[in-house]
């Protein structure tokens, strides 16, 4: 197997509070294969944004990243000096953010944030060269009239066109790896699946590597080629999404399935996972799941379960699965 | 909202916008004349009186009063004073005869000499400040910069002119402190200036590095500056064209505002330093109960308040951009 562009090893990223810290990703291992998408998903608080700012090196103080590393093309970004970072981001791996409302500076045109995207890692480059090259920019994120969008502020364009713009300068540089966090969430449904087909698109274009982080298992479904399932600052799964949506292996991924609404299948009602996700400086001892798993036993209590391979490229850490045998049992 | 958002368009809203605010500085400005007027009656000084002088008699009296038109019901004074007020008429001093206009058009250079000479290091110097002391909050550096800036806040204008004058003017006699030294330009000119503007920018540091500071943490945890650090931008570029650019939206309506007691600070610090402005004229006309030239002191401070938040409008538009759509 090909060398993946992404591989994300030991890592813990760690918030000081007062009296001690937590951590928020504690000890992640994930690898994203070149020019396909994987899908990180899990509940608000189990540690998948922070685990993509962690990539960058954007986490906000009191955050830092306290162990691991993350190997993009051979290097450690954990370990670059702080310059040679710098030209990683946006160059190498882009990001785009939930909130298009507020991830463009009100004040500046969306012409000339481009433009400031694509200087900083092409200082030589002419004013007129790099306008011609940001209208290409917004052409290809499929902008109608770019020249004019160009001039215009955030606040003149809708929700999806801003997410649009977003797109447009993180790929003004031709990253190899884009972070989408939760890029479709803030906007309307139709406008979602156009923001998704978008992205689709793009990667067949460039064959970029996309690191996908959602809550919506729906938006994993089309998207992702692998998935990756976060509990509380771990990876409990991870497998092909077809192999997880169809043999789903731990007990919270068969939770977070049930609490899915479906059109080909007839329930009473949806079924949601009792409990809620455990606050990062209260984690239960043993499995982090066990409190709210129908499926706990003793043993659960005990030790923390490794993320083991269950079937071939089909990770779960449960001490119980594969969950047909335990439910056989 | 969704108007074609060329650079014309752009500056024909800005223009608009100033425009608006033009028209609408009118009837404040109008309400300012009214409530100067107004303030003028109800001051227990009979102008007739202090013009007649103490050994007049009640004939004599009354004649100046018919003279200058005090008989007359009070609205047609108003009407009267507006009308004079609009051929450029203020009056004459009640105590020297001089015409209001004279003794303005010679104070007003003056005062807007000390206050661009205190703005023009204070401002920058309490954005730098400020800017530092967000970038590196809870550091040494923030507490210092907060201790002294509230300190700033806290002590009042005439205090920090006075120490001023004792230590550095008559202790050390490093540097003038009555007077101006003559036109800028000069070396004593420039002299003079020092001290002053030292004073009344001083009162100036604190507020707005204090608003800076405020400002800049609050950008700095935004979405977009995040945004900026993800596309690769240098830290520089970061604070300076992300983080203060937008920070300064609400500076500069503090500024417009603080500017209005900068012009109380500067009655304080020009009579302090005997600077020859419209402060330390207004006060002695108010002492000397010259009512006329009060009169037009006032008009003109409270003139130069309205320009300021007129300006201040302006700047806010050209700061951001959702102003000028608005």
């Amino acid at each position: 197997m090909r060398e993946p562009l992404l591989r994300i090893e030991g890592l813990r990223t760690v918030f000081r509070i007062p009296g001690g810290e937590f951590a928020a990703v504690d000890g992640v291992d994930l690898e994203v294969p070149r020019g396909r998408t994987l899908g990180v998903v899990g509940e608000s608080g189990c540690g998948k944004s922070v685990l993509s700012l962690s990539v960058m090196r954007l986490v906000p103080p009191p955050g830092r990243v306290a162990a691991g590393h993350v190997w993009l093309e051979g290097r450690d970004l954990l370990a670059l000096p702080m310059e040679q970072m710098r030209q990683v981001r946006g160059s190498r791996v882009a990001m785009i953010f939930q909130e298009p409302m507020t991830s463009l500076n009100p004040v500046h045109s969306v012409g000339a944030q481009i433009v400031e995207a694509m200087r900083a890692h092409d200082p030589g480059a002419s004013a007129a060269a790099l306008k011609e090259r940001a209208i290409e920019a917004l052409r290809r994120v499929r902008i109608p009239a770019p020249e004019r969008r160009f001039e215009e502020y955030p606040h003149q364009l809708s929700g999806g066109m801003r997410q649009r713009v977003m797109i447009a300068m993180a790929l003004a540089c031709s990253p190899r790896l884009l972070i989408a966090d939760e890029p479709t969430t803030a906007l309307d449904v139709t406008v979602q699946a156009q923001i998704l087909d978008l992205l689709r698109e793009l990667q067949a274009e460039t064959g970029m590597s996309i690191i996908l982080i959602t809550h919506d298992l729906g938006v994993v479904a089309e998207m992702a080629d692998e998935v990756a399932v976060m509990y509380a600052g771990r990876v409990v799964e991870r497998a092909a999404a077809r192999a997880l949506f169809e043999d789903p292996q731990h007990p919270y991924t068969l939770g977070l399935l049930g609490s899915v609404p479906r059109l080909d299948e007839e329930r009473e009602r949806l079924l949601a996972i009792e409990g809620v996700v455990p606050p990062p400086f209260a984690l239960p001892k043993g499995c982090r799941f066990h409190p709210r798993c129908p499926f706990a036993i003793e043993a659960c209590r005990m030790a923390p379960p490794a993320l083991e391979e269950i079937a071939p490229g089909h990770l779960a850490a449960c001490i119980r699965a594969p969950v047909e045998q335990s439910v056989a049992a | 909202m969704a108007a074609a958002g060329t650079k014309e368009d752009d500056r024909t809203a800005m223009l608009r916008h100033a425009l608006h605010r033009l028209l609408l500085a009118i009837p404040v400005l109008f309400g300012v004349l009214l409530i100067g007027f107004l303030l003028m009656q109800v001051v227990p000084t009979d102008a007739a009186v202090v013009r007649a002088g103490p050994t007049a008699t009640p004939d004599v009296i009354e004649a100046i009063r018919r003279d200058l038109g005090l008989d007359r019901p009070l609205y047609v004074q108003f009407g009267l004073y507006l009308w004079r007020l609009a051929h450029g008429d203020l009056g004459v001093s009640i105590i020297n005869n001089v015409p209001v206009t004279q003794e303005l058009a010679a104070t007003i250079g003056p005062t807007l000499e000390l206050m661009a000479a205190s703005l023009i290091w204070a401002i920058p110097l309490g954005i730098l400040l400020g800017t530092v002391a967000a970038y590196y909050r809870g550091s040494v550096a923030d507490r210092l910069i907060m201790a002294f800036s509230v300190a700033g806040v806290s002590v009042p204008v005439f205090f920090v002119g006075l120490v001023l004058i004792w230590f550095v003017g008559f202790k050390w006699q490093l540097l003038p402190f009555t007077g101006r030294g003559g036109p800028l330009w000069t070396a004593d000119g420039l002299r003079a200036i020092i001290l002053p503007a030292l004073t009344l920018g001083g009162v100036f540091v604190g507020p707005v590095a204090r608003m800076t500071r405020t400002s800049v943490l609050d950008v700095l945890s935004a979405d977009h500056v995040r945004t900026a650090r993800a596309k690769g931008l240098s830290e520089r570029l970061v604070v300076l064209h992300h983080a203060l650019r937008n920070a300064l939206i609400p500076v500069v309506t503090l500024v417009g505002l603080q500017i209005g007691f900068l012009l109380g600070g500067a009655v304080v610090t020009e009579t302090v330093f005997s600077w020859p402005g419209v402060g330390r004229l207004a006060v002695g006309a108010i002492l000397s109960s010259d009512l006329p030239m009060a009169q037009g002191a006032i008009i003109v401070l409270s003139l130069g308040f309205i320009v300021v938040n007129l300006l201040v409008d302006v700047l806010y538009a050209g700061l951001d951009p959702r102003v000028r759509a608005a």
